[in-house]
């Protein structure tokens, strides 16, 4: 009597083993069946990644340090940081990470302009009924929460080792940011701002382009930022199943306890870290120079 | 008679889960608001009113905060579903227009102007100003043009590039007076528009649309919680209470004939020599007489303030009360005028 109460009354052992293969083998034969048509359908994101890093390799290291300070410039308009960005990129480049860096920003830079491009509608979505905010939450808190290993389990399966399964990890992880935040900057928009353009007869897309999108911003803005941060912390996991990069080093100094490896190739996924956050805040906060010194 | 711009016949308005099945207490039983809460926690926002407004004028409708003001204005552009009544704008059924309908109404017909300025923080004042043409789909550069015009009248020449955010209250309601103007609509929806505002300034915004009304003569729905503002704007004016109307009518109506204690309360501190015309003292003359020689004339429209100091100049301390049209409506005295004063 007592046994039953200290040992939980578990399916047995056999009946168990049998339920997991059943799922296993069904899974298999599911990948056997559409494992080639989504390959396919993946190629063309296949093609543009490994044409973009090339790309990126292959052009002159001082047309890079341009382009990083242009754009640092034009996202956070400060000195600062953009002769920090500039600073970093040549330090990498000193210490032989650079063809790493080039592959790293690559995936990173595809991931998060897919999170954008896929997060944004589905933020947009949820926003639009409570009864989709109920469904999605659930989804996107999975997402988050999840061991990345326990979906890369399925990923690897269906798609192999590569670059698109790598890319598909980082984005399973880095997308839910921007959704949710599109989401709550769409909620928080003023109500009595919509019941003035609802007053002057916009049509639901002239408020949601007209109004909430443009509100929602500074959030959205919030969410792009932290998906790239939550991308580059991928830049490692990525890199066991196939996408080269700063995580790659990473990998090989774990398994030989490499400690300067680790923690240069570890900085430089930091430093990549802390120049996209310095510009998009900024760049964020300049989005949001109308609200001044409000009168409210 | 004229058609009414805008008819309201037995509007209701109740607020809850499931207002349709509370409405036959409210309006085949009498039950008021504070009842029909306790019993059946719904809240009466609007109950049974009727209002025709006409065209051209400024409709005033007053009464304390949560008597059902601004529940009643959101009913005349339908941003707010009524539980029963009708509405009708230049003779259309506001209820049974479909959704481009309404959109075309609240786009071409009136315009809104928000206690609490409701102006799109991301956009300039130029941009402001020009949302409803925007909306409207009108070419780009008419809307600049037709926004300049308006900015200039309200007084904002040179903030045109500036956001809402940086201008003062008052300031960003003369933005949202030119954004609810620039549309050239018939009917202007004014929701406590200056009860956010220090009183000289209010001051000053009543003096421009009134300005501006002698120029455009809109049809105006104003809402305000001020007695003064009430008298000083209003061509007509109802009185709301708990969402009921207790009283319509011009100024002096409501002064010298208030309909109960509510409207007693609101009218005791206001001064009446401001309001109180002539042509409410004036006794006609007797069948066929002449009026007396030497006495001075003043306009029936004339408030006693003005009017009292040529009262007790002129000789009998009587002057002769003249309508608009010319014609003699009777004399008025200066003790009238003083009885008058103390109610
Ligand atoms: N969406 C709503 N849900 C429930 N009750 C509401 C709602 N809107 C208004 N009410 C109630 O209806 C009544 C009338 O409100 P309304 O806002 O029209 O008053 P008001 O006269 O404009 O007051 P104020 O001067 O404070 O603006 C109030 O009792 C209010 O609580
Ligand atoms: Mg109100």
């Amino acid at each position: 009597m007592w046994e039953f109460l200290t040992d939980f009354p578990a399916i047995g052992r056999r009946e168990l083993a049998e339920m997991k293969k059943a799922i296993d083998e069904a899974f298999k034969g599911f990948s056997r069946t559409y494992g080639e048509g989504l390959e396919n359908f993946f190629d063309p994101l296949l093609k543009f990644l490994v044409w973009f890093e090339k790309l990126l390799i292959a052009t002159p290291w001082p047309i890079i340090l341009v382009i990083v300070g242009g754009l640092a410039w034009l996202g956070s308009r400060s000195w600062k940081i953009t002769a920090g960005a500039v600073l970093a990129f040549i330090v990498i480049g000193i210490f032989d990470m650079w063809e790493d860096t080039m592959a790293t920003l690559a995936i990173i830079s595809v991931a998060t302009f897919l999170c954008i491009l896929i997060g944004i509608p589905i933020g947009i979505l949820m926003s639009r009924s409570d009864r989709m905010q109920a469904l999605i939450t659930p989804v996107l808190d999975v997402m988050q929460t999840i061991p990345s290993f326990v979906y890369l389990i399925p990923v690897v399966m269906l798609l192999g080792i590569g670059k698109v399964p790598g890319l598909l990890a980082v984005l399973i992880y880095a997308i839910p940011p921007i959704v949710r935040l599109t989401n709550l900057g769409i909620r928080l928009v003023d109500t009595e701002v919509l019941e003035a353009a609802d007053a002057f007869g916009a049509s639901s897309r002239q408020k949601l382009f007209g109004v909430q999108v443009p509100l929602a911003l500074p959030n959205i803005f919030a969410g792009v930022n932290q998906t790239i941060m939550m991308a580059l912390s991928m830049v490692v996991i990525a890199s066991m199943i196939g996408v080269k990069g700063l995580g790659v080093p990473v990998l090989r100094a774990i398994s030989n306890q490499y400690l300067a490896l680790g923690l240069m190739n570890g900085l430089a996924i930091v430093a990549l870290a802390i120049i996209f956050d310095r510009i998009s805040q900024s760049y964020g906060k300049r989005l949001q120079a109308y609200r001044g010194q409000g009168h409210d | 008679m004229t058609e009414p711009k805008i008819r309201i016949k037995n509007l209701y308005k109740i607020f809850g889960d499931h207002p349709e099945k509370v409405l036959p207490f409210v309006r085949d039983e009498g039950m008021g608001k504070d009842e029909l809460l306790d019993k059946h926690n719904h809240v009466l926002g609007v109950n049974n009113v009727s209002l025709d407004i006409m065209e051209k004028q400024i409709q005033v409708v007053m009464g304390l905060s949560g008597s059902g003001k601004s529940t009643l204005i959101r009913h005349i552009n339908r941003l707010i579903e009524p539980t029963g009544g009708e509405i009708t704008v230049d003779g259309a059924d506001v209820l049974a227009m479909n959704d481009a309908q309404l959109r075309d109404l609240r786009r071409f017909k009136m315009s809104m102007v928000f206690q609490k300025f409701a102006l799109l923080p991301h956009r300039t004042i130029r941009e402001n100003v020009g949302y409803g043409l925007e909306v409207q789909g009108v070419a780009e550069a008419e809307i600049a043009e037709r926004t300049q015009h308006w900015i200039d009248r309200v007084g904002l020449t040179g903030y045109e590039e500036h956001y809402p955010g940086h201008l003062s209250g008052g300031m960003q309601q003369r933005v949202g007076l030119a954004r609810g103007l620039a549309t050239d609509a018939d009917i202007l929806l004014m929701d406590e528009a200056f009860s956010a505002l220090d009183p000289l300034i209010r001051f000053d915004m009543q003096s421009i649309l009134l300005e501006l009304q002698a120029e455009l003569h809109k049809t105006i729905v104003f809402i305000t919680h001020d007695l003064d503002e009430a008298l000083r704007l209003g061509d007509d004016i109802a009185i709301l209470r708990d969402g009921a109307m207790v009283q319509q009518g011009d100024a002096q109506d409501i002064v010298l004939k208030p309909a109960d204690d509510y409207i007693r309360d609101f009218i005791k501190d206001i001064n009446r020599a401001k309001v109180i015309r002539l042509r409410a003292l004036a006794a006609p003359l007797a069948e066929g007489a002449a009026p007396p020689d030497g006495l001075p004339t003043l306009p029936a429209s004339t408030v006693l303030e003005e009017a009292m100091l040529t009262m007790s100049d002129a000789p009998d301390q009587t002057v002769l009360v003249e309508r608009k049209d010319g014609t003699l409506a009777g004399t008025a005295t200066l003790t009238q005028a003083i009885q008058a004063l103390h109610g």
